[in-house]
Parts: C-alpha cells; sequence; structure tokens
C-alpha cells in the first residue's frame, strides 16, 4: 500500500472524497446566501432551516406518500421555494425599508420556529432514509473505492452550482438581477416587476438549500436539527470567500471542504475548528474575503 | 401660559423643567430600589437572581447592539467564559474568595472579547454577526473538547464560598444582595458611559459612521472599547450566574443563547437603558411558565413566534413603546 505523509493513500483520497462532498454542500448553501445577499441585502438565518426542511420533506415524502428519490429531487426544493416566498411576501416585504438587521433577526426567529416545531413532531434522532437501488455499490477507481452516490452528489451539486453561475452571469434575467443588485428604484422605473423578482429570488435561494438537503437525506442523519450547525460552518465560508462574488463562493466552499477533510485525515481533533480557524486567517491578512470586493 | 421673553427666564424655564424632570426620575428609581431591596422576602431569590444576571447581560450587549449598532452575535462566548473561569478557579483554588474568582472571570471574557473586537471589527454589517457567530462556534468547540469544561455534562458544585472572607453567600438572601449589588453597579456604569462623551460617540456611530469618520473620530478604537466592555460585562454576568446556580453549562455557550440575549434586548427595546432589565425579566419570566405547564416542548417555536412579532411590530421593544405613548400622550 502506497503511503503519503505516513497516511495510506487509500485513507488519505477516502478522506478527500468526503472533504469534496462536504465542499459540494457548503458551496450549494453559500450560493444561496449569496443569491439572497445580492438582491435583498440581507443574511438569511433561515438557509439552515430550509437545507433541513429539503432533507426532511424527502424522507416524510417517501414514507407517507412513496415519492421516490428523483420526484423528491424536484419536488423538495419546489416546495420550498413556495414557502421561501410566501416567507418573503407575508414576513419580509412588511420590513423591507427598515435596517436590514431587522430582517436578519426575521429570518433567525422563522428557523427557531421552524426547528423547533419539528423537533417536537419527530424528536432530535436521526430519521432514515434508504437509499435508491441504482446508487447502491460503488466502483473502484484503483487507488480507492467510490461509492456511487457520493460520485452523484458531487456530479449533481457542480453542474447545479454550474447552471446557477450561467443564469446568473450569462442570461436576461441574471442581467436583470444584477441590476437590481445596484440600483432596484431604477429597475423599476425601467417596468421591471421589482417585487416579484425579490420575491423569485428568495424562493430560488432556499430552494438550493432544499437542493442541498435532498442530496443529504442518503448520507446524513435527517434531524430537525441538522441545519444549524451546517449554517455556521457556512457562515465561516461565506466571510473567507465574500459574497462578492457567484463563482467565489462556489469555490470557497469546496476548497473549505477539502481542507476540513485533509485536517480530519492529519489531525482529527480540530477537523470541527479549522474552517473556523481559516476564517481568522482570512480576517487578520485579507479582511475582504478572497474574491470579496467590499470590506 | 406665560411666554417666557428673555433668554435668563427662558434658561430659568429649562433648569425648572431639568429640575423637575430629576425629581421624577429619582423618585422612580427610588421605588425601583426598594422593589428590588423587598422582592426576595416575596419571589424565590434564586429567580430573582437569574433575572438579574440575565438582564446584565443584556444591558451588556445593549451597550454594543443598542448604542453603537453593532450586532453580536456571539455574545454566549463571553458569558460562558465567564462562567467556566470562575467555577473552575473556585472549584480547584479552595482558598480563592468568591470575589477574586467572579474577578478573574470577567478578566478572562474581557481577554477574549478583546480578541474577538480586533477581529470581527474588520468586517461591518452582518459580515460583523457573522464573524462574531463563527468565532462564538469556535469557542463551543473548545469547551466541548476540553476537560475542565466536564464537557456535555457540565460542571457541577460550583462553591459559592465567601464574600471578601465573611459574608456567607450559601445564604441565599447575601447572595441575592450581593448580585444585586453588582447588577445596579454595572447598570450605573453602562448609564454613566452612555451620557459620557465617549457614549456619545458611540451613537454617533451608530447613526451614521461615516460622518463620525469624517468628523475625525477614530472609529475603530471606539468600536474596539465598547466590544471589550460589552464582553467584560457579559462575562461578569456568566461569572456571577455559575456562583448563583453553582453549575456552569454548555447551554451558556450555545449560539441559542447568543441569540437569547438578542430577543431580551429586543422585546424590551433596545438602545434604551430600562429596556433589556425589561426584555430579560420578560423572557425567563415566559420561558419559567412555559416550562410548568402544557406548553412546555413549545418554548423554541414560542420565543421564535416572539422574535418575529417583535421585529414585524414592536421594532422599539416594551420600554420604547411605552416611551412613544408618553411622549406622545402627555408629553
Amino acid at each position: 500500500m502506497s503511503m503519503i505523509f505516513g497516511v495510506p493513500l487509500a485513507v488519505l483520497s477516502g478522506q478527500l472524497l468526503i472533504g469534496i462532498i462536504n465542499g459540494a454542500f457548503y458551496a450549494l448553501l453559500s450560493l444561496g446566501l449569496a443569491v439572497i445577499f445580492g438582491l435583498l441585502k440581507i443574511i438569511n438565518f433561515a438557509h439552515g432551516a430550509m437545507y433541513m426542511l429539503g432533507a426532511m420533506a424527502t424522507v416524510l415524502m417517501f414514507d407517507y406518500l412513496g415519492v421516490n428519490y428523483w420526484a423528491a429531487l424536484l419536488l423538495a426544493p419546489l416546495l420550498v421555494g413556495a414557502f421561501g416566498v410566501a416567507i418573503e411576501y407575508f414576513l419580509l416585504r412588511r420590513i423591507a425599508g427598515q435596517d436590514h438587521i431587522y430582517s436578519l433577526l426575521l429570518t433567525f426567529g422563522v428557523a427557531l420556529i421552524i426547528s423547533g416545531v419539528l423537533v417536537n413532531w419527530f424528536g432530535v434522532s436521526g430519521l432514515r432514509y434508504t437509499m435508491p437501488d441504482v446508487f447502491k455499490g460503488g466502483v473502484n477507481l484503483g487507488f480507492m473505492f467510490m461509492p456511487y452516490y457520493r460520485a452523484w452528489v458531487i456530479v449533481a451539486a457542480l453542474v447545479v452550482c454550474f447552471a446557477t453561475w450561467f443564469v446568473i452571469e450569462k442570461t436576461k434575467l441574471g442581467a436583470y438581477l444584477r441590476a437590481g443588485t445596484e440600483d432596484s428604484e431604477l429597475m423599476q422605473g425601467f417596468g421591471i416587476n421589482v417585487p416579484l423578482l425579490i420575491s423569485l429570488t428568495y424562493g430560488f435561494g432556499v430552494a438550493l438549500a432544499a437542493f442541498a438537503g435532498v442530496l443529504a437525506a442518503p448520507i446524513y442523519s435527517v434531524t430537525p436539527v441538522m441545519g444549524s450547525a451546517t449554517l455556521i460552518t457556512v457562515f465561516a465560508v461565506v466571510v473567507i470567500g465574500g459574497m462578492g462574488s457567484i463563482g467565489g463562493a462556489i469555490i470557497t466552499g469546496i476548497l473549505m471542504g477539502v481542507i476540513e477533510g485533509l485536517t480530519k485525515t492529519f489531525y482529527p481533533p480540530a477537523s470541527s475548528a479549522v474552517i473556523f480557524l481559516v476564517m481568522v486567517l482570512v480576517l487578520m491578512f485579507r479582511p475582504s474575503g478572497l474574491f470579496g470586493k467590499e470590506a | 401660559m406665560n411666554q417666557p421673553v428673555n433668554s435668563a427666564d427662558i434658561h430659568k424655564a429649562i433648569v425648572q423643567e431639568q429640575a423637575a424632570q430629576d425629581r421624577k426620575k429619582l423618585i422612580l428609581n427610588g421605588v425601583l430600589l426598594l422593589i428590588l431591596l423587598a422582592a426576595p422576602f416575596m419571589i424565590y431569590p434564586v429567580f430573582l437572581m437569574k433575572i438579574l444576571c440575565f438582564a446584565l447581560f443584556a444591558v451588556a450587549f445593549n451597550l454594543l447592539f443598542g448604542f453603537t449598532g453593532l450586532l453580536s452575535f456571539g455574545h454566549a462566548a463571553f458569558l460562558a467564559t465567564g462562567g467556566y473561569t470562575t467555577g473552575y478557579l473556585l472549584s480547584n483554588y479552595s482558598g480563592l474568595s468568591t470575589e477574586m474568582g467572579i474577578i478573574a472571570g470577567t478578566l478572562a471574557a474581557t481577554v477574549l472579547g478583546t480578541g474577538f473586537a480586533l477581529l470581527s471589527i474588520r468586517r461591518q454589517g452582518i459580515y460583523f454577526a457573522m464573524v462574531t457567530l463563527a468565532l462564538a462556534q469556535l469557542v463551543f468547540f473548545f469547551f466541548v473538547q476540553s476537560e475542565f469544561t466536564g464537557g456535555e455534562d457540565g460542571m457541577h458544585g460550583i462553591p459559592r464560598g465567601e464574600l471578601l472572607g465573611f459574608i456567607n453567600l450559601e445564604d441565599n438572601l447575601n447572595m441575592y444582595y450581593f448580585v444585586l449589588a453588582v447588577f445596579i453597579a454595572c447598570y450605573l456604569l453602562v448609564q454613566r458611559i452612555v451620557g459620557s462623551p465617549f457614549g456619545q460617540v458611540l451613537k454617533a456611530i451608530k447613526q451614521n459612521e461615516p460622518r463620525a469618520v469624517s468628523l475625525g473620530y477614530n472609529v475603530d478604537r471606539y468600536k474596539v472599547l465598547a466590544f471589550v466592555i460589552s464582553a467584560a460585562l457579559a462575562g461578569l454576568a456568566g461569572s456571577m450566574k455559575s456562583v448563583v446556580f453553582q453549575l456552569a453549562s454548555l447551554n451558556d455557550a450555545h449560539w441559542h443563547m447568543s441569540g437569547e440575549v438578542i430577543l431580551m434586548t429586543l422585546v424590551g427595546g433596545m438602545g434604551t437603558l430600562l429596556g433589556p432589565v425589561v426584555g430579560a425579566t420578560f423572557v425567563v419570566n415566559i420561558e419559567y411558565q412555559l416550562s410548568q405547564g402544557a406548553l412546555r416542548d413549545w418554548v423554541d417555536p414560542i420565543l421564535g413566534g416572539i422574535f418575529v412579532l417583535t421585529v414585524l411590530a414592536f421594532r422599539s421593544g416594551i420600554v420604547g413603546e411605552i416611551q412613544k405613548f408618553v411622549k406622545k400622550n402627555l408629553g
């Protein structure tokens, strides 16, 4: 068995793979945060709860309605996205003119309600989701074993990330969105329905989180509290990358996942803290973030 | 009504008005003090001390959030650091008097607060909230993995000991009056800070930071100092709390606690002196009442609901709304 820095290659590449997968989740989640931040200028504290809702919806729809994985992959983000549109329309819109701190606190309250209610219904122990048969097993790559599902997660996350980047940076709709972040009043003057655009943006952002939740359902423990810890890590990722660019959010997410995986291989006790330590270093030496434009 | 005709008269009228207001304030504060002194004979002192500790925590938080406009989402870290430090010292060094343990806990939180402040003020607005939240999570991980904290079990049986070597704090009444004295001292300190020229600069930063910069103030220094004072007082609250309950646990370090202090301040009225005290009393009571009744499992969603409702409808909080009402109808 070949060794790298005293660690078997198979172990190292296995941890790297887990790191890339965690990174894919960080990328999807921070991408959604960045999209919402772009137009609404708020940090969505309910993002972790939406990610959790996506995963819970996948499990519950399968258990009670027999909805399979592929349908859930489409349905869960749609449902959660619609829920997000409702939150934006009924709650966030009412305080649109106020200090952004209030909308941040509002979404925090919403997150408390959602996770609190679900904890009451389902407890904090994990729900089980059986992996679809297609994904059972894996392929031996020679230096490591690659489970099919993990490969699928990476591919799916990257495709969705790239598609989002493409829509925002290269299409007309994306141009509207970007213009809206610059000057939404002027946009309104040009006859574009900005309030609708804002609702849909919030819905799309949380749908991305729900999509990550569906991907997570077969491999992570699905519980009503799975979102909060993940969200705090994603916040650190966002601080590291800065929310200036969509591409930056994706790259930083994956990079941080890999760093976390490597730390788990070489110095396990620090693995849960390493992203936060990177954040401290970035704040010291590059306060505006790796891809950030503003301080 | 006679209109004052010259500047001397106007000046006299203002002085009289001021004196009348001061008298009213003095009477109000006197009544409040009497209530607080008599309270432990009517209500269980430990419950009152819990309210006072959280009120101090919220007052500390409000100095930063309400008066400087910086939303820290990591104040639980200071509460826990104060509590664990004091708990560890008092449990392991029996020669140490209680007040030294509390001072040490406060100092530990002050040092941590300085670190937090220097890092977090490098980012503004929403990023500031995220940075403080992430730093506090780092502190949480540290406490989870450290052996001295007792991990998930927490630190139990912290001795209350004796104050200044001769006042027995095992007695709940003695303990109560000690906590009350510390609370009042801190409250007056914050009142003094807010009213001082330093406090005026903090308010200027909150209202319009670029303007404060252009007036020549070194804004970052003011922010750091406000943060450090706030962290120190939050640490003091944690230290007192660990002595009162003889317990320090991971709950105090959890992000949930950072959210709770925000809620207390918001519900009571951010940017008012009395607001956080009212808010802490309100939240601690609500939590207690809920935990006794059929809704005991619904504390979190209900707190979340109060959050949403406050943000949507009562942004000035209880004290702020009352002040507005008084100004409109009686002013």
